[in-house]
């Protein structure tokens, strides 16, 4: 079925577009000189200038691991954000919890959990997609590095932007 | 040939191309960065100074760390192109860009000598001529590519510029009828004694003539304007590289300083089109109301010949902010509206324009 | 859509003689042989009905009601009163209020099956919300997620809620029940699929239930553990994640692994499988349902025997022996090297020893390398072993038929095998190439010495072993799961092989590596690609006429006889005309 667009009647001087542009022209024109005179707000003069004392909470930086009250870490490898993340950016490689671990009862746990932060777009999906509540974004944002590899994050340094998290559901930690 | 005048020529093309046109390229592109940013309410490059201390200067430095940039960059030549011409590709567009300033008079005199570097009789069809050709880089670097986002945008340049060349040069006869001759030297000097095309306010186009002839002049005007717009490929006239569609057209499978060559190419075309529009349209070197307007015959000194030099890159530059300006402000058109705006429009406008010309001519008295 | 008519499970195929009854199945009448099972007929015309216990291997008990659907008869006639019938000769249809399990119940004339009515919609929403009623938030560390019918039918015929507000009953978690398996109390159903299984077709019963109601657990009978050689089967049937593999236990999840149809090559049988693989490496092998081969099982053995894919001694590039030590190098250093020590040697000077765990294509390059060498001493290293009553064969080479047929070996193999040996300890064979075997086993039979007196050694293998140690150059070859390619079981059964994985570092497919040596060795071959080697193949030998790799098909075709029966299968054809299971 063909779709019929209505197109809207311009008048004659819409339709000679002259003055359509010179408006144009003056609008941006205005900006120009109020931008010059400083009377424009302009963005911020990092590094000098940081907003970081202003970051919000859901403030969508690096993707990091978390821990519980109990010291327990939050990820039990289930892989769902290494299959969703759009990017490929993370790998979990992951384990048995060996039984004398005082959490053997969560059964798995990611060996070793790497997010290459060359890759990471912040999209967030990995938070969203977690059943455990183990990744957040969190407030770093700055990272540099010299070669590739000091771009991707290891579990070591996952749990140490993400810290502890409180007041989350604690599923495994109660009655199992 | 008289060895003084290959010296002095030599001296006119380094002092006019190396020490001013290419320098002001570079520049333009600053100016270009620094004023988009402030019609987008942004800061642009305001960093870079002088090395290893904090001084800015506003990030005049720019400029010279692009270029660098540009120079140290990894020169790829990806596989598939056509080597040869994938390399001759980038200076067809630079050289005939440059090559069209030969005719260009940049200034009344400097001790005794006149500021043109070759003082053609037949000087707008040499700039036609020659700007013609850079369609030709264009095309090449499309071809030569041999992929398909460069391809496109080589077909479409090629239309394109054909397309706004005939207007382009339709545009001008009236100015040319009116001055009766092709020496831009000459147009000048016309201009400077009696009124700038689009300023008919002193000397003999003071009068019902010269008024009556403003209004051809500026539709003259308009679409000469225009059309430059797209012969230089620039906003809102880039259809050739496109990015939303091209990727970035004809120059996508180049880097380096390759690129670089492109991206210069398009800023001193720019710069030579406003030169041409200052010649024709706004009295070139010369100053409003006939002022220290040279005697016929008498020797200019210096202080004067420096200040018509000042006073033609002055109109250059507001020309070139001009063209920023538009850039920065309008959309770009879809390509059968720029096709349309061509050959249904100007076209037929520019010929209608010198038939009334014409008649003014004849008629007014 | 009416029945397919290939299906192989229809019992028509081979008692054409059942009378046809008509079945109105959501609203269409179809015709299905008198005895087909409700669940069956909706599947045949693509009315997927959901199920837990239900398994075409395995009895019935009718024990999960996943199953229900709503069932309708025509009406009861009084004495003398003719049926009302419609245009095309169908009564009506009475419909029963109370749903009926569509698992163990036979479709019957004039029968009306409702699919997706009101009454089966609420039935599944029902089952599903009490089957998930003590189920654990697992799923992030199971095993099964990803293919899990719970899961699945969660999502299809769930509500989407749960109205339990109670304490969850807790029960055994990670339970060794036996070598190769570890069970979860938790998520188990109570299907009983992996009882009936171990009862009646490994006839090892040792699972059953114990405790009662809503505290049922499956448990192995105290004093055994499951540990016959196809445990690892019920793991497969198993619909949830209650039973998993010790072997694959949290190596990969489930969504990541891509699925290769091949067969398992760890002896003559050659049971179909999916390999399940990721970036480069194999994480498991499962059986695929093939009813002339291998019904819907696999031996653990072979199952879990592809660990030497990536083992450590894996060779990842060609090596060439200087002065004693060997040295990586490339391909074509590699092959000429080998080229011109074998062209040093005449025929009668050579001996090829080939491997019948190579595939068809990779025979047939052999035999050309045979032909261009001239060498007159060829032989295969038979493996015997003991069959069992299920799917072993008694041959352990997957392709003993082939290399007969290829290489044109007759009698008896370990006599061959013998002379070669013979010639080597007496000096009469010089050079010796071989391919995909380790000359320096138990089964090959020969010794270092001998070996040491050899002009010329080469080795295509895929592992460091002592025989490479001992070459002048060693080519790495691939592994089943890298190659594409055919062979032919103990039956006479040509089967497909598919390239899950690339070969492991630099190592190369045997088709290529062979080709490449015969081109060095002078005889040329217009060769690239596996298809081309089929092809000639097929030119060459009379029983491969007419078949190409792609004819082969996913399920094999019969190629030759051999006489040999598969007892696993005898004791399906037996009950599956019975009545006892569907097949
Ligand atoms: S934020 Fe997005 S891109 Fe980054 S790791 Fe998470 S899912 Fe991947
Ligand atoms: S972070 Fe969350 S989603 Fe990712 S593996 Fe761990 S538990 Fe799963
Ligand atoms: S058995 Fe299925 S539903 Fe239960 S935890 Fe495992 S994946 Fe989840
Ligand atoms: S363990 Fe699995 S197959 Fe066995 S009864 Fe439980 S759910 Fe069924
Ligand atoms: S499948 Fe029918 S009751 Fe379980």
């Amino acid at each position: 079925m063909a779709i019929v667009v209505k197109r809207p009647k311009l008048s004659f001087w819409e339709k000679l577009y002259l003055p359509g542009i010179i408006k144009g022209l003056g609008i941006t024109l205005r900006h120009f000189f109020l931008s010059l005179t400083g009377k424009t707000k302009v963005s911020m003069q990092y590094p000098e200038e940081k907003w970081d004392s202003h970051l919000p909470e859901y403030y969508r930086g690096a993707p990091a691991l978390v821990t519980d009250e109990q010291g327990r870490e939050r990820c039990v490898a289930c892989q769902l954000c290494e299959f969703i993340c759009p990017p490929r950016a993370i790998t979990i490689h992951p384990e048995e919890i060996p039984s004398e671990d005082k959490w053997a009862k969560v059964e798995k746990r990611p060996q070793e959990f790497e997010i290459d932060m060359i890759r990471c777009i912040y999209c967030g999906l990995c938070e969203e997609v977690c059943p455990e509540q183990a990744i957040f974004l969190r407030k770093e944002y700055a990272f540099t590095g010299l070669k590739r590899e000091d771009m991707v994050h290891n579990k070591k340094r996952l749990y140490e932007i993400g810290g502890v998290r409180e007041g989350l559901v604690n599923k495994w930690n109660e009655l199992k | 040939m008289d060895i003084t005048f290959i010296l002095i020529s030599v001296a006119k093309i380094i002092g006019l191309v190396f020490l001013t046109i290419l320098p002001m390229v570079a520049y333009s592109v600053w100016a270009e960065r620094r004023v988009s940013a402030l019609i987008q309410d942004r800061v642009g490059p305001n960093r870079v100074g002088i090395p290893f201390t904090k001084i800015r200067l506003a990030g005049l430095g720019q400029p010279i760390a692009d270029g660098i940039k540009f120079l140290l960059k990894e020169d790829f030549t990806p596989s598939h192109v056509r080597k040869g011409y994938y390399w001759l590709a980038p200076a067809l567009t630079m050289v005939p860009a440059l090559l069209t300033c030969a005719v260009l008079p940049f200034g009344s005199e400097l001790f005794g000598i006149k500021m043109v570097i070759a003082d053609l009789s037949v000087g707008p069809l040499f700039i036609f001529a020659i700007a013609s050709l850079s369609v030709y880089g264009i095309v090449l670097a499309g071809w030569a590519s041999n992929s398909k986002y460069p391809f496109l945008g080589g077909v479409r340049s090629s239309s394109q510029m054909i397309s706004y060349e005939i207007s382009l040069g339709l545009s001008i006869v009236p100015i040319l009828m009116i001055f009766g001759q092709l020496n831009l030297s000459d147009i000048v000097m016309e201009q400077a004694r009696n009124g700038w095309a689009l300023l008919p306010l002193w000397g003999d186009r003071l009068s019902l003539k010269g008024f009556l002839l403003f209004i051809p002049i500026f539709i003259s005007f308009v679409i000469f304007t225009t059309s430059m717009f797209a012969e230089t490929n620039r906003l809102p006239f880039d259809l050739p590289e496109c990015e939303t569609e091209l990727v970035a057209g004809y120059h996508t499978e180049y880097s380096s300083m390759k690129f670089a060559l492109f991206f210069l190419g398009e800023y001193a075309a720019m710069i030579i089109g406003s030169g041409l529009a200052v010649t024709l349209f706004l009295g070139g070197w010369s100053l409003p109301f006939g002022w220290l307007v040279p005697e016929d015959g008498a020797s200019v000194p210096f202080w004067m010949g420096a200040l018509h030099i000042l006073s033609f890159l002055g109109k250059v530059v507001a020309f070139i902010l001009f063209f920023i300006w538009v850039r920065w402000s309008l959309p770009r058109f879809r390509y059968d509206q720029l096709m349309r705006l061509g050959w249904v429009f100007f076209f037929e406008i520019a010929l209608f324009n010198i038939l009334l010309t014409a008649g003014i001519l004849l008629f007014v008295k | 859509m009416p029945p397919a008519a290939t299906d192989e499970k229809k019992p028509t195929a081979e008692t054409p003689a059942v009378p046809m009854v008509n079945v109105q199945i959501d609203g269409q009448w179809y015709q299905f042989p008198k005895g087909t099972r409700m669940i069956e007929a909706c599947r045949q015309v693509g009315k997927d009905v959901p199920h837990y216990c239900y398994h075409p291997k395995l009895t019935s008990p009718g024990n999960c009601r996943m199953c229900l659907v709503e069932m309708g008869m025509p009406p009861r006639l009084a004495p003398g009163q003719e049926p009302e019938k419609d245009g095309e000769g169908h009564q009506p249809i009475q419909w029963i209020p109370r749903p009926a399990i569509a698992c163990a119940n036979t479709v019957a004339e004039n029968m009306g099956i409702r699919t997706d009515s009101e009454l089966t919609r609420g039935c599944r929403h029902g089952v599903m919300e009490l089957l998930l009623i003590n189920h654990p938030l697992d799923c992030p560390i199971c095993d099964q997620a990803g293919e899990c019918r719970l899961q699945e039918f969660s999502v299809e015929h769930g509500t989407g809620g749960s109205r339990f507000r109670e304490q969850k009953v807790k029960k055994p978690k990670n339970v060794d029940i036996g070598p190769r398996i570890r069970l979860d109390d938790e998520r188990c159903i109570m299907c009983s699929r992996c009882v009936r299984f171990t009862d009646e077709i490994a006839d090892d019963p040792v699972l059953g239930f114990t405790e009662r109601g809503s505290h049922t657990v499956l448990a192995v009978h105290p004093g055994h553990e499951l540990a016959n050689n196809y445990s690892l089967n019920t793991v497969d049937i198993c619909p949830v994640g209650a039973l998993t593999s010790n072997d694959f236990r949290f190596q990969m999840r489930v969504w990541f692994l891509k699925e290769t149809k091949s067969i398992c090559t760890d002896c003559g049988r050659g049971c179909n499988t999916l390999i399940g693989s990721r970036e480069g490496r194999v994480y498991r092998q499962t059986p695929r349902e093939n009813n002339d081969v291998n019904s819907a099982w696999m031996c653990d053995h072979g199952r879990l025997n592809f660990h030497y894919l990536d083992s450590e001694l894996r060779l990842s590039a060609p090596l060439v022996k200087d002065e004693g030590v060997h040295k990586e190098s490339t391909w074509p250093k590699a092959i000429q090297r080998a080229a011109t020590a074998l062209k040093a040697h005449g025929g009668s000077e050579i001996a090829v020893v080939v491997s019948s765990r190579m595939t068809n294509e990779e025979l047939f390059m052999a035999k050309r390398l045979i032909d261009t060498l001239g060498a007159e001493h060829v032989a295969t290293v038979p493996r015997a072993g003991e069959p069992d009553a299920y799917l072993i064969a008694a041959d352990k080479n997957p392709n003993t038929q082939g290399a007969r047929l290829i290489l044109g070996l007759e009698g008896d193999l370990a006599a061959g095998l013998d002379s070669v040996r013979r010639g080597v300890a007496d000096g009469r064979i010089k050079a010796v190439v071989t391919l995909q075997e380790d000359l320096l086993t138990p089964e090959a039979g020969f010794d270092a010495q001998t070996l040491d007196g050899l002009e010329a050694l080469v080795v295509l293998h895929l592992l460091a072993n002592p025989t490479a140690q001992m070459a002048s150059v060693v080519l790495p070859g691939a592994g089943f799961a890298e190659k594409r390619g055919s062979m032919i079981n103990v039956t006479g059964r040509l089967q497909r092989l598919n390239k899950a994985t690339e070969p492991f570092g630099q190592s190369l497919d045997d088709w290529e590596i062979l080709r490449d040596l015969i081109q060095a060795i002078g005889g040329g071959n217009g060769i690239y690609l596996i298809e081309d080697v089929f092809k000639q193949l097929a030119a060459g030998v009379e029983e491969f006429e007419g078949l190409t790799l792609s004819k082969i098909g996913d399920l094999g075709v019969p190629l030759i006889e051999t006489g040999e029966t598969v007892p696993l299968l005898e004791r399906e054809r037996e009950r599956i005309a019975k009545g006892q299971i569907v097949g």
